[in-house]
């Protein structure tokens, strides 16, 4: 069980970038990538600003060879756009030569199209190879749709535990190739922005109806954001000869247990969390160089978590910034493109800026970064992604040594 | 990686509720689609919350509710579970409202009940658990996925006992939506009748089941489980063979060990001439039995068949409207259940006696 588990690729697309590359080139332009909603019909479209990728469905088929009759979803041509990256980058050919699995995870399924068929699917007068999505609602599906796409089948497993369900698939890999159900596995997930998302959130009242700003006094919101990140693990085994990006070295899982969508104010779920992943890390918080906060920028959120980190870092909470000023919240794929960000800062040795962080909160002891730094090595970043239903998870990366 | 199933809570198409009576009275349906025979939820929820509660969850939080009781369990080490469409109502009806209404005069509790951790989420709210939480959600292999982290858990962590559901509820709107890609049958048919059936389709069903797996050893115990395995798309029927045997293998078992085979038989000519090979290759010497014609069809019905199988060693009885052919054994110490979703997924799971 003390076996080290190696990330040797990541792949992501987002609003920031449909590749490493491009992202790279934002968050060192400190460029945002929220704006305008251009694919989705809603009578929200000029209200709220949101995270997206500026690509069609069809284009996405087109970028990925898929015939443009296709019948896929938005959630599956994202991840397998970034999964595919995640693959090229730790240079498997083979998919057979290890066992090898496939986790991803997302909230909402192929949403996005049923929405838009719900009726005519409920209407047994109306015909068409629209029928087709039906079987492409469920939240495994998109999962399929990128396992079959690079041939993966040893094992292949979807989660959905909101918005923590990519960090959870993160944490689940490492865990199959502890218990050696495989050798080495593509972990992430996978997320589209959908009508029935955005009204979910607006009932809540919890969009922001500008940039978001986590971490500032003022925050008044999150912006939903979509796409997916993945990263490789492999066992050492595996890994052996390879490139090795860095190294996963702890995770953990509570939950709060407090409220079905709100965190409680001192953040217990996530507080636990983070010192499980500490304790299987076997590194103390001083040890951590960089925290990529959940960090949503709504006023629950980022209290309890604040308060959660302060408790645990006491006065000596290091760098921290919320990435979700230049993704938005990606939702049930944060915690892929998170990690995917925790990988760059550590090679990269790279703190991102916690944009539109004005005036921070007075509530807590720390300030989140707020210029891109460069100049400080980074060995251990501490990933957080919290949940609906007090899901709450943590994740750590460390440099190999 | 082995378990002991502790305790049971099952809401079903059966009388299984908080009951230890191992379908003494099995109900015969005559349809082409089952639904649950739903506990007095007063029980287990306060009325005003459950009143709010999608039908899901509540039978989720009934069915762990009894189980922990079953187990003397009082707070799980981990709630863990299984389900391919997580809470339909919610989801249906926050869908509808937005569709009906243009976007406007929505209210969010069917949007906050409708992620799929809500059933995992619900349950560790009432016991104020703050252990690991864990939703899996990936179609036929939801509930072993699920059974298989429960193993991971008890081996890896010092967790004693773990809780581990699956559940899937079925709507109206859901069964005509998946009848139009050929899910279910057109016709009705007597349950003792679906293995003879010769239409294409299932019989739609649904369930919320939840079990404790523990690593202490107790009288209690229904069962011990010892392996879960899923097998994605497989080429062929022997790539299913070959695996089943590795797994077998691995826990020093041959086909010959295997009292009592559990098929997951549909009654969908398409999917079910599988188990018919398998019982008459590898399987000849064993106890054939069934369960989807008391559950009916879902993609976590796995977890009635687990409850199916460690009845069936608890209390070494063989029931008649289970049984396909003769009972074979007079001792019943090892139970392998296979099942497929649709073809695609199969899953195999193995449980021998305490």
């Amino acid at each position: 069980m003390n076996q080290k588990i190696y990330i040797t690729g990541i792949g992501i697309i987002s609003a920031i970038g449909d590749n490493v590359e491009e992202t790279l080139d934002s968050v060192r332009k400190q460029k945002s990538g929220i704006g305008k909603l251009d694919n989705i019909v809603t009578r929200y479209k000029n209200e709220i600003p949101v995270g997206e990728v500026k690509h069609t469905n069809q284009e996405l088929i087109q970028l990925l060879g898929f015939s443009a009759e296709t019948k896929i979803t938005r959630t599956s041509l994202l991840g397998i756009v970034a999964a595919k990256e995640a693959m090229q980058s730790a240079g498997i050919k083979n998919p057979k030569e290890f066992r090898t699995g496939l986790i991803s995870a997302n909230s909402v399924g192929g949403m996005a199209i049923t929405e838009n068929y719900y009726k005519d699917y409920l209407n047994p007068e109306k015909k068409g190879d629209f029928i087709e999505y039906i079987k492409k609602h469920d939240c495994g599906d998109s999962t399929e749709a990128i396992a079959n796409y690079l041939g993966i089948k040893d094992h292949i497993s979807t989660i959905s535990t909101a918005c923590s369900s990519s960090a959870n698939s993160i944490m689940l890999g490492a865990r199959l190739i502890k218990n050696n159900i495989v050798d080495r596995v593509i972990v992430g997930g996978t997320d589209s922005l959908s009508k029935f998302t955005i009204n979910g959130f607006m009932t809540l009242m919890i969009l922001d109806k500008e940039q978001c700003k986590p971490f500032d006094a003022g925050r008044k919101g999150l912006n939903l954001g979509e796409g997916a990140g993945f990263i490789v693990l492999e066992s050492e085994n595996a890994a052996a000869g390879k490139e090795i990006f860095c190294e996963l070295t702890g995770y953990g899982n509570a939950n709060d247990a407090y409220h079905q969508t709100a965190s409680s104010p001192t953040g217990e779920g996530a507080y636990l969390a983070m010192e499980k992943a500490f304790k299987q890390s076997g590194l103390e918080p001083g040890d951590i160089d960089y925290i990529n906060a959940h960090g949503t920028g709504t006023e629950i959120n980022d209290l309890s978590e604040g308060n959660a980190i302060q408790r645990l870092f006491k006065n000596k909470v290091p760098e921290i910034s919320s990435t979700k000023g230049f993704t938005g919240h990606t939702l049930g794929a944060c915690g892929g493109i998170e990690a995917v960000l925790s990988v760059l800062a550590i090679k990269y040795n790279m703190v991102y800026p916690s944009l539109n962080c004005v005036h921070p909160m007075s509530e807590l002891n720390f300030i989140p970064t707020k210029e891109l730094k460069t100049d400080k090595r980074i060995n251990h970043v501490l990933s957080n992604s919290f949940g609906f239903g007090g899901n709450s998870s943590a994740l750590i990366f460390s440099r190999h040594k | 990686m082995e378990a002991y199933i502790r305790g049971i809570g099952i809401v079903s198409a059966q009388k299984t509720f908080n009951t230890h009576d191992f379908l003494s009275e099995p109900i015969e349906y005559n349809t082409n689609s089952m639904h649950c025979i739903e506990p007095v939820y007063t029980e287990f929820l306060n009325p005003v919350l459950a009143r709010r509660m999608g039908r899901i969850i509540k039978m989720g939080i009934a069915a762990s509710s009894v189980c922990l009781k079953d187990a003397g369990v009082e707070m799980p080490d981990a709630i863990i579970t299984g389900t391919a469409f997580g809470c339909h109502e919610d989801t249906e009806k926050f869908l509808l409202s937005i569709l009906d209404n243009d976007e406007q005069f929505l209210t969010p509790t069917s949007f906050m009940q409708s992620t799929h951790n809500t059933v995992s989420s619900q349950i560790a709210l009432q016991l104020k658990c703050m252990n690991y939480n864990f939703t899996y959600v990936h179609k036929g292999f939801s509930f072993e996925s699920a059974l298989l982290d429960g193993l991971m858990t008890l081996a890896e962590t010092d967790a004693q006992n773990v809780l581990v559901g699956g559940h899937d509820e079925i709507t109206d709107k859901h069964f005509a939506i998946s009848k139009r890609v050929g899910c279910w049958k057109e016709e009705s048919i007597p349950s003792m009748d679906i293995i003879n059936s010769k239409t294409n389709g299932s019989v739609s069903g649904e369930g919320a089941a939840f079990f404790v797996l523990s690593n202490e050893e107790s009288e209690k115990n229904y069962a011990k489980l010892i392996g879960v395995n899923m097998i994605f798309e497989p080429e062929n029927e022997k790539e299913v063979e070959t695996k089943i045997i590795a797994l077998l293998k691995e826990k020093n078992l041959s086909p010959s060990d295997i009292d009592c085979v559990m098929y997951g038989i549909s009654g969908d000519v398409r999917f079910d001439p599988i188990y018919y090979n398998l019982m008459n290759s590898l399987f000849q010497e064993s106890t054939s039995v069934y369960f989807k014609h008391l559950s009916g069809e879902y993609q976590t019905s796995g977890s009635f068949a687990l409850w199916e199988a460690a009845m069936i060693l608890k209390t070494q009885t063989v029931p008649g409207s289970i049984l396909i052919g003769k009972n074979k054994k007079e001792r019943i110490k090892n139970v392998l259940i296979y099942n497929t979703y649709m073809n695609t997924y199969h899953t195999v799971s193995l449980l021998s006696q305490c």
